[in-house]
Order: structure tokens, then sequence, then C-alpha cells
């Protein structure tokens, strides 16, 4: 099967000397709902810039489906859709308009690009205001608007910059269930996010990047294996004035007093609870500190900081 | 993309432009219309008639193609600075950095979309004009050949303006210090024979006065300069501008990172 995305050696520097990739590999197969993963300036925004052609590279291989950027850019470009971070549209234009030019700059003639426009428009919840000004619409309607305008020319591949950023509960879901939709019809998304939980609902493979390098890229059931310890966080009855000492597991107060209580993975969930009880602690109610995906997140953008200021101080 | 595709993206861009200039009617079609009937009645009629002759003509027809002229390279090249850089300060530009649009299809639809705005323009005071003076054409071919082709030029002169412009400032620099003196010394008011001989060669250097003369004479049948002289100059100038414009979108200065 063709990759829907694949990257080898990109790098990245800009004017100012910045390096913001530093030879990047990344695949992504057809028909697969991917995230890339990073803290603020990782290089997410760049390597999708650079796949999107609104950033140039430095170095290195892109190809989308196949086609090669550097000699089939306009083939690539047809089979991809960019719903950007930041709102990227004329704010003055009408809804429809926005839509239906974008389907034009794809070739698409009117008749065909009004019929499209009307179904995403509809699918999104954006029919009945097609014919308001852009400025006119609340932040979540705007993202969605993005998300028409990406589908219009009907792309393979669907690439996401943060799409519920800024997104209320309600609608994030409803954006996440499109998403899924779209997935389970063929389309090949790729996202990049900050809620982690996003990822760890929707995506099937995964790729953690930091500091212009990908420190993981594997499926996300593969990723969640790798998470040896959780933490707990345990509302007791009665405030606690100092952790209780639990046969076999670090535990601390946190700045609300609840007790938190790490378990490594094998570890028995309920000797935390008989540890607990021959305390007398009686808990009220329970909830993972971070979600899974988050916690093993946090903890190998921090082993990479200590190892990048380690090199650092080596050097 | 097949050529229906790209003649397809082309006219996206076109009526895109088209679209946002009469949108914005009473900022971009009214105030030329109003200053080129100031510039009729003042300088044509209360002016005009103290003046007497100039080329042979009186005040009145002497002036008009120059001013209708001097409406349509403004005109032109405001429509694509603006514009462009609007898209660039909106960043709306991606929506076309993603699509397959080649760079040549970008530049024409919107070389094509000023185009339509300064030869509306120059329609409307055309039109105007008629209300003081009456215009009769000496070289119908030669007249709409200068007029199209100027548009064209100044409208991928906006086009580099915005390429390279950062804050809404570098847009105005060019119109203010460059575009209007050309153009006011560029003989739309007067015949460069008035002038002592230094400055007539020194008139000769400024690209704006071959571009009126050339219309005048389509007009009127007279000429400061030869007007297949300012054709070819019109031509040369607009394959440099050309060439800038491509080689500024293909390294994607001042749009891409």
């Amino acid at each position: 099967m063709t990759n829907a995305l694949e990257i080898e050696g990109l790098t990245k520097t800009y004017g100012d000397g910045f390096q913001a990739l530093k030879g990047i590999d990344l695949h992504v197969a057809e028909g697969d709902f991917f995230a890339l993963l990073g803290p603020n300036g990782a290089g997410k925004s760049t390597t999708l810039g650079i796949v999107c052609s609104l950033v140039n590279k430095t170095a290195g291989k892109v190809r989308v489906f196949g086609y090669d950027t550097d000699t089939h850019l306009s083939d690539a470009k047809l089979n991809l859709g960019v719903v950007p971070q930041e709102f990227n549209f004329n704010q003055f234009e009408k809804v429809f308009d926005i839509v239906t030019t974008q389907a034009g700059y794809y070739g698409i003639p009117l008749k065909q690009a009004s019929a499209s426009a009307e179904k995403y428009l509809k699918k999104l919840g954006l029919w009945d205001k097609r014919n308001t000004p852009a400025r006119m619409l609340s932040g979540g309607m705007k993202r969605r608007l993005m998300i028409a305008r990406a589908l219009v020319h009907e792309p393979k591949l669907l690439i996401l910059d943060e799409p519920t950023a800024g997104v209320d509960i309600e609608l994030r879901r409803s954006m996440w269930t499109f998403l899924e939709e779209m997935n389970r019809q063929g389309t090949t998304i790729i996202l990049t996010t900050h809620y982690l939980e996003e990822a760890e609902a929707l995506c099937r493979n995964i790729a953690i990047i930091d500091h212009g390098k990908i420190l993981k890229h594997t499926s996300k059931k593969a990723l969640l294996q790798q998470l040896s310890l959780e933490t707990f966080v345990l509302d007791t009855e009665k405030t606690l004035d100092s952790a209780p000492e639990l046969n076999g597991f670090p535990t601390r107060l946190d700045a609300e007093g609840a007790l938190e209580v790490e378990v490594e993975k094998g570890q028995g969930l309920n000797q935390v609870f008989v540890e607990l009880e021959r305390l007398g602690i009686k808990v009220v109610s329970m909830r993972t500190k971070a979600n899974r995906l988050e916690e093993l997140f946090i903890r190998m953008v921090e082993e990479n900081a200590e190892s990048s200021k380690a090199a650092e101080g080596a050097a | 993309m097949t050529p229906h595709a790209l003649f397809t993206a082309f006219s996206t861009i076109v009526v895109r432009e088209i679209r946002r200039f009469t949108r914005i009617w009473a900022q971009t079609l009214l105030p030329p219309a109003v200053t080129m009937t100031l510039y009729f009645i003042i300088f044509g009629n209360l002016i005009g008639s103290r003046i007497g002759e100039m080329g042979g003509f009186d005040y009145m027809s002497f002036i008009v193609p120059g001013l209708i002229m001097m409406a349509v390279i403004t005109s032109s090249y405001a429509n694509v600075v603006s514009s462009f850089f609007s898209m660039k300060f909106q960043r709306s530009i991606e929506e076309l950095l993603v699509s397959p649009v080649p760079n040549w299809v970008i530049l024409a639809g919107y070389v094509c979309g000023g185009m339509a705005r300064g030869l509306g323009i120059g329609l409307i005071v055309t039109l105007l004009s008629l209300a003081f003076t009456r215009l009769s054409i000496h070289n119908l071919p030669m007249m709409i050949l200068t007029v199209f082709l100027t548009s064209a030029l100044f409208a991928l002169g906006g086009f580099i303006n915005a390429m390279l412009a950062t804050k809404f400032d570098d847009i105005s620099i060019v119109p203010t210090f460059v575009l209007t003196p050309l153009t006011y010394l560029g003989g739309v008011f007067y015949s460069i024979d008035l002038l002592p001989g230094f400055w007539q060669g020194v008139s000769m250097a400024n690209p704006i006065l071959y571009m009126v003369n050339g219309f005048r004479y389509g007009i009127l049948g007279v000429s400061d300069v030869n007007p297949f002289v300012s054709l070819g100059m019109i031509l040369v100038f607009i394959s440099v501008l050309a060439f800038i414009a491509l080689r500024m979108l293909e390294r994607g200065k001042g749009i891409r990172h």
C-alpha cells in the first residue's frame, strides 16, 4: 500500500539560524489516523508547513501519495487538504464564497464546487450561515469553516494543525465524530494537538517530536504499553495532614490536599486499597492524574530536555 | 492541472478580485471619478480656458487622455498592491499557496484583476470627460493597446510592491513618492515642448511620459514621442517586471518562511 505521507531527512533552518527540524523521517500509511505531538516550538507546525508548501524546506524529501513535492508538487497538492492553526481566510468574504473560491483554486468548476460546498457546509452545521461574512462567525464556526474549505476538493489526506484549539467540549466531541467518520470513509488524517486525550481517543499511530527530532514513531498501542507507571489521585473522606506511607506505593499530597499514589505496571490497584484500609483512610473518589498518553508524553519530553542539557554540558 | 482546470483557477482569482473591488466600490470606484471630475472642472474648464491651445488642441482636449491614463495607472497599481498585501496580512494568501495553482496563473489572475479595475475606472473617467469635451479617436488599436499594456504594467508593479511590503506603510510609499510625481511630470498637464532643453531630456527618462503620449496619440494623433517607441518600452518593462514577480513567487519572497 502507498504511504499517504513520506518524509525523509527533512531539515529546516530559518533565516535567523534557528534549526527547527534536524533531519526527521516520518511515514503515515494510507487510511491512518495519525497524531504528531510535541510541546510548543517542537517543530510540528514547521513539518506540516513544509508538507503543505507554506514553509520552504532546507533539505530532505516529502512525498504525498508517492508524489515528490520537488518534482510533482501540483499532484501532491491535489491530494492534500489543510486546516491551519490560525484563521487564514478573508474575514470580509461570505462563508459560501470562501469555500467555493478554494474549490476554484483546485480547478473545480463553479457548479461542482457549489455542490461540494453545500455538502460540507451542511455536514459541519454551517449551511444556515452560508451568506454570512466570515468575521461574524463564532470561533468554533470559523474552525468548522476551515475544515469545510479543506475538504471541498475531496482530498485523500487531511492535515489538521490544532483543529480543536479554543473550541468548547461539546463542539470538540462533534468534530471528533466528524473526523472519525471521514477517516472511516477512507480519508487519511494527520493532526497535531495539545489535547492528548484527543490523540488517545482518535489516533492509531503517533509520533512525538521535540527540538526538531522525532522521539517516538509508533502505534498508540505500543506507546501506551511503554507506560510503566501511572499516578492516581484519591480524594479522602478526612483531610490528611501528611502523605501516609503505603507499603510499595510512593505517595504525596497535592496542592489541594488530595492524595497522589504512584502505581507501577503490574502492581495491583487492590493492594493500594488494602493499605489504605489498614491505615483507616476512607476514599470517596479516585481519578488518574493525567491521561495515559499525557503521562508518557510529559516523561519523554522531560527526558529529552535532560539529555539535551547533558549533551550541551558535555560539549 | 489540465488547461481547463488552470482556466478555472485563473478565472476564480479574477472573479474574486472583481468581487472585492466592486464590494467596496465607495473606496475603489467613486474616489477617482470624483477626483477626475474636479480636474476636468478646475484645470480643464476654469484654468484651461485661460491657457488656450496646447499641441494644437484646446487645453481640455489635451489633458483628457493624460487624466484617463493617470486614473488607469493609479487604479491598476492600487488594486493589486492593496488586495495582495491584505491577503498576506490576513494570511488568506495561504489558500492559494496550498492549492495546485501554478505561480504564473496566480500572477496572471492578480494582474487581470488589477486591469479590470484600472480599465473600468478608465471607462468611467472617459464617460465623465464626454460631459466636458468631445473625444475623437485618431488610432483605435494604438489607443487600446497602450491603455491595456500600461494597465498590465502597473498591476505588475503593484504586485511586486505587495510582495516586498511588510507593513501597510510600505504599500503607500511607492504610489506617493514615485508614482504620483512621475505621473504629474509625465506630460499629463503639459507638452514637454514647453520645457527648456535640459528638462526635456530629463523628462524623456520618465517612463510614464511614453505611456501618456502613446495614449494621447491614439486619441488626438499628437505625441511628444514616437508612439511605437512607447509601445516597445511598455513591453520591455512588462517583461522585466513579470520576470521579477515570478522569481519572487517561486522563492516565496515575503509569503513563505
